[in-house]
């Protein structure tokens, strides 16, 4: 217990800066990735010609490791925050894109038609038929960034943008386990705390209407794997 | 408020026109059934007159008023329609569903949930029961009946209905059906209702307008295409509600028997009394075979034929080339047991009897009946 105590009293304020840091990376990364990646689904759906190729363009940058493009942004972007920042926008992009994407395409079309049939501009079928319907999946999309991003923003580290990634790095270098596991537990669970969080967002943005049987596909994990991976 | 098309052509590109050159006239409060096999043009002529297709070429009038001078929005705020799906928004309970239009039209609250309290006592369904349920915890035929409502809800002039109850099962959908003509009879709205079920076309439709490759082929009332299908396609379409187009006899040649025939005596002028198929009824024929005279009683003895009466054959008899139902009718009345039929000469030809006729029609209906 006391060296528990002996513990926190030599890397507690680390730590808590540290996950600031991290946190601050996250948020603000996927905050951004949602910003752009949602209305670029929205457009998506309105050019489906297209789709297809850009989602498989988006796929193959998000193939390149982290690490490679942290050290390529290097001599355009430098180093320390807002390069990795880029990054992690970047990465965020995909999951959330996808399914945006697809998810507004699951919106039975008879329901559109019905609703363009009704006399429904497209913003109010947008904002009222096609968003609240694909919310769940959207929102599981965000919560597979915002877990990535966790873990990829310790990489983060590397390129001087601090986190939690930087007591794993300094603790690797001076053979210190004790300094890397004050960096990696702090980490997983914060992944954890993501994911539960953003499960529970997703439970409610579930419309009730959908019922308990189509609520129920919307959040299996399986499919949701399939919905991002394919 | 009528709905008129004027030279209508609707082409997709690469495809044979999904219309024709179609004109025609949806009368002001009436129901107009729009039939025919799939790929017709039904559903793509009903979608143009709300814009959600565009004619290629021809123009689409609303109360005298062309479609296109109305912002497409506006003019279908104005129109109902109603789909096979329901269309229903599966993330709104009835109430929001029946209200959707009425909002975007910016009704406030209390008009909008009395209008919701209205429509749904309409058909039956307590508000209190009904209003918040989701599309989902309602069976197919109240979805339908909402569906149906939510067209209703800004009380349009025209309404359009692509197979409301098509995916219904058949109780359902003739309950609904009725409704509909329930309703129909007090709102006199402009209908125009897409269907490809026969049954329901005859019975909800003012007139029906029956479609075949983008052409209409004949509009009418239920009435007129039974009574005078267009052509043999619009026969065919109609299927079992026309009337049999021939009377299952029509000659009177198919009920007459001549045999067995007998000759009873040779008279001394030269004449014979003859009995065909041992009716009590004997014919006097001259040497040419014309019918003289009928007697439905017979001398008591073979020698004695000069002392018989003979009937003027002229009215007793009739022509082949008679009508059948007419010599149905004269059997059936009881006039005679039996009638000499003659030729356009006056010949003797065979007779017909009851028991002829009636055989030969209960003939006739087994095969209508297989």
């Amino acid at each position: 217990m006391s060296e528990l105590g002996d513990f926190w009293s030599k890397y507690g304020d680390q730590i808590l800066q540290a996950l600031g840091q991290h946190l601050y990376l996250v948020g603000l990364s996927v905050v951004l990735g949602i910003i752009v990646a949602i209305p670029l689904g929205i457009i998506l759906t309105r050019i489906p010609r297209w789709a297809t190729t850009i989602i498989a363009v988006v796929s193959i940058a998000q193939t390149v490791p982290s690490l490679v493009l942290f050290v390529l942004l290097i001599p355009i972007l430098g180093i320390g925050t807002q390069p990795a920042l880029t990054v992690l926008v970047l990465y965020s992009l995909l999951p959330i894109l996808r399914n945006t994407y697809i998810g507004l395409r699951s919106v039975d079309p008879t329901l559109i038609d019905a609703s363009r049939g009704q006399g429904m501009t497209s913003w109010e079928i947008l904002t009222i038929v096609e968003l609240p319907l694909s919310a769940p999946i959207i929102v599981a999309g965000i919560r597979l960034s915002a877990i990535y991003l966790v873990s990829w923003a310790t990489i983060a580290a590397l390129i001087g943008a601090g986190g939690l990634g930087e007591l794993i790095f300094s603790g690797i270098d001076s053979y210190d386990t004790t300094l890397l596991l004050a960096g990696a537990i702090p980490t997983a669970l914060l992944a954890l705390i993501v994911g539960f969080v953003f499960g529970i967002l997703r439970r409610l943005v579930t419309p009730r209407g959908l019922g308990a049987d189509k609520a129920q596909i919307l959040l299996k994990p399986d499919l949701r794997a399939e919905v991002i991976v394919r | 408020m009528g709905v008129k098309f004027e030279n209508v052509t609707k082409l997709y590109s690469g495809t044979r026109p999904a219309v024709k050159n179609l004109s025609f006239e949806v009368q002001t409060g009436e129901l107009l059934v729009l039939i025919g096999p799939s790929g017709c043009g039904k559903t793509t002529t009903l979608r143009m007159i709300n814009r959600l297709e565009e004619p290629t070429s021809g123009s689409i009038f609303i109360e005298g008023r062309e479609i296109h001078t109305y912002d497409p929005i506006q003019l279908r705020r104005g129109i109902g329609y109603a789909i096979q799906q329901t269309g229903l928004l599966p993330h709104m309970t009835v109430s929001q569903n029946i209200e959707l239009v009425p909002k975007l039209l910016k009704w406030d609250e209390k008009r909008r949930h009395a209008r919701t309290r209205e429509l749904l006592e309409m058909v039956g369904m307590d508000y209190e029961t009904f209003a918040h349920r989701y599309p989902r915890q309602l069976s197919g035929g109240q979805q339908q009946r909402v569906g149906v409502l939510r067209a209703l809800a800004t009380d349009p002039p025209v309404i359009l209905m692509d197979e409301p109850f098509g995916a219904l099962d058949p109780l359902s959908r003739e309950v609904l059906q009725i409704e509909l003509k329930r309703l129909q009879a007090k709102l006199q709205k402009t209908i125009v209702f897409v269907t490809h079920d026969m049954d329901e076309a005859m019975r909800l439709g003012d007139r029906v307008a029956i479609f075949r490759e983008g052409v209409l082929l004949q509009l009418a009332t239920p009435d007129e295409l039974i009574r005078s299908p267009k052509d043999e396609f619009v026969a065919k379409f109609m299927g079992r509600f026309l009337a049999p187009q021939k009377a299952p006899v029509d000659s009177v040649r198919q009920f007459m028997q001549t045999a067995p025939i007998h000759i009873r005596r040779e008279l001394p002028n030269g004449e014979r009394v003859v009995q065909i198929a041992d009716t009590s009824l004997w014919f006097r024929v001259d040497d040419e075979g014309l019918l003289q005279g009928v007697t439905d009683k017979a001398p008591e003895a073979p020698d004695q034929w000069h002392t018989a009466t003979w009937t003027n054959s002229d009215t007793l008899s009739i022509r082949e080339t008679d009508a059948p139902t007419e010599v149905l009718g004269r059997l059936a009345e009881g006039e005679a047991e039996a009638l000499p039929v003659v030729d356009a000469e006056h010949r003797l030809v065979g007779i017909v009897t009851r028991r002829s006729a009636i055989r030969t029609l209960s003939g006739t209906l087994r095969r209508v009946e297989v």
